[in-house]
């Protein structure tokens, strides 16, 4: 590991003056679970690190009915798993997080840090893009808040600027009538997932009807997939086996896998089916019931 | 550059430390190196097999991924700070011992430091629950039977262990 600077800060706005003072010489250290090795195998080597760790005020998980959701962006895996709040309002997310790496990194690794390193087999993006998050991005110059879907560009790559910081993810009231499910493939219990989905329907009041359908994959495109074909075949039609297959199909077939020691693209791709055939079907089935 | 040593001040096991260092030094090689405190184990510095694992502020976290002046003004617990001052094991320990829970022993440390915070904050887990929030230590050599029959067997007494 190179030598750097450690600046360690209390609040946002402190954090903000260094990072848009330093830019590409600084980086923001949250838990340093993805960060810590990338310096240790010198892939980046910055001169300044803007430890924000310690700004409490971005650790916070509130619920208002009107509102929904407002979650910090220093709140760490582990708190999300456990809170009864999540649990009882957006189940899903408990459960997505109980697969996340293991209970240390879960203890220190904070949301933020995750969406912000954009690796596309992370977990929790896939999830928050189904139940159609929205993030706030600050800065020195501005605040701004942009639905998660449009966060992620590339490979480890969003459109955060340089000087920019993540401060939290907002989340709509839960809707009734909606089913969200989260299924993954994965070789260990809570390693690295072959393909994980987070899939959300939401039926009308007949209980039968797609009203909307929010197909979400991991580590089967360079950013977490939204599966859009499949999502528009299902809107609007009566929901039953053969559509469900249908829709898993042209899923499958809007990924863009690549192959690595965990499985082949191929591979992949008919995991997609597969798990998006079952994730599908057990998010109707959950909607029917709320 | 150069770079301007920090001070840490942080509680090991109870007692008081107050140390300048680099920056860069992580939590293990903080409690390795400066605290000649060797018993969380270097291993894969990769943050995937748990050996480094230490207990700071209750939680379980891997000491190799994570920067000592993150963990100032913090209390941290390691393996040395398990068995009571008189030499007394830990039920855990204890508990490794009798059921042969390790070969070699490099995994132990990490392995008593993960079950002790899983313990303490849910102290009668079931086996899959120990299983699942164990899934973080990994162990090359004794397999991953008998040490799960250990940490179970110290869950099952209705005393529960500190
Ligand atoms: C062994 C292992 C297994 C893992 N398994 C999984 C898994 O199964 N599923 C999964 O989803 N993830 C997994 N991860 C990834 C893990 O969840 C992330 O490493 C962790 O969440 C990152 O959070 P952090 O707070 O530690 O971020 P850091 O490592 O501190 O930061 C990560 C990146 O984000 C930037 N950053 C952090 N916070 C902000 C912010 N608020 N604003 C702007 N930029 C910011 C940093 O500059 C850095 O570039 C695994 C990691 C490890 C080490
Ligand atoms: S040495 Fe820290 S996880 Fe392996
Ligand atoms: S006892 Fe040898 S690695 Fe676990």
């Amino acid at each position: 590991m190179r030598d750097f600077e450690y600046l360690p800060t209390k609040t946002v706005k402190e954090a903000c003056a260094l990072i848009s003072q330093y830019k590409e010489e600084g980086k923001i250290l949250a838990g340093g679970q993805s960060l810590i090795t990338l310096l240790r195998q010198k892939l980046i080597s910055p001169s300044y690190l803007i430890d924000i760790k310690g700004v409490t005020e971005l650790d916070y998980l509130t619920f208002d009915e009107k509102k929904g959701l407002r979650m910090g962006a220093l709140t760490t895996h582990r708190a999300i798993e456990k809170s009864p709040l999540i649990q009882s309002k957006y189940p899903v997310l408990s459960e997505m997080e109980k697969s996340v790496a293991s209970v240390q990194t879960r203890n220190w690794g904070t949301i933020g840090g995750n969406l912000c390193s954009g690796d596309p087999i992370g977990d929790p993006a896939p999830s928050l893009i189904a139940l159609n998050g929205k993030i706030k991005i600050v800065s020195s110059r501005e605040e701004k808040i942009v639905p998660l879907a449009e966060f992620f560009t590339d490979y480890f790559t969003t459109i955060l600027e340089p000087d920019e910081i993540l401060t939290e993810i907002q989340l709509t009231p839960p809707v009734p009538h909606a089913g969200v499910v989260y299924m993954k493939f994965s070789t260990i219990e809570a390693g690295i997932k072959i393909v994980s989905t987070s899939t959300c329907i939401i039926l009308e009041s007949d209980k039968m009807t797609c009203r909307d359908a929010r197909i979400v994959m991991s580590a089967v495109a360079p950013v977490p997939l939204i599966a859009k074909k499949a999502g528009e075949l299902l809107i609007g039609k009566k929901i039953n086996d053969d559509l469900i297959a249908e829709a898993a199909q042209l899923a499958s077939g809007e990924t863009n896998p690549t192959s690595d020691v965990h499985g082949s693209a191929e591979f992949r791709r008919e995991i997609a089916k597969v798990l998006v055939r079952r994730a599908v079907k057990e998010a109707f089935e959950k909607a029917k019931r709320t | 550059m150069d770079i301007a040593k920090k001070i840490l001040k942080v509680n090991v096991n109870g007692r008081p430390y107050e140390l300048l260092i680099k920056p860069k030094t992580t939590l293990l090689q903080f409690l390795r190196n400066d605290l000649g405190l060797t018993g969380a184990k270097q291993a894969c510095m990769d943050n995937s097999c748990g050996a480094c694992t230490v207990i700071v502020d209750k939680m379980a976290v891997k000491a190799c991924s994570v920067l000592a002046l993150q963990v100032n003004g913090r209390e941290v617990m390691t393996v040395e700070g398990l068995a009571s001052r008189d030499g007394k094991l830990h039920p855990l320990q204890q508990a490794f011992l009798d059921y042969h829970a390790f070969q070699c022993g490099f995994c132990t440390p990490g392995k008593l430091m993960s079950s002790k915070a899983m313990l303490d904050e849910n102290p009668h887990p079931n086996e899959e629950e120990i299983r699942r929030d164990m899934e973080g230590n990994l162990c090359r050599c004794t397999g991953y039977t008998q040490y799960i029959e250990a940490i179970k067997a110290v869950a099952q007494k209705k005393e529960v262990a500190k």
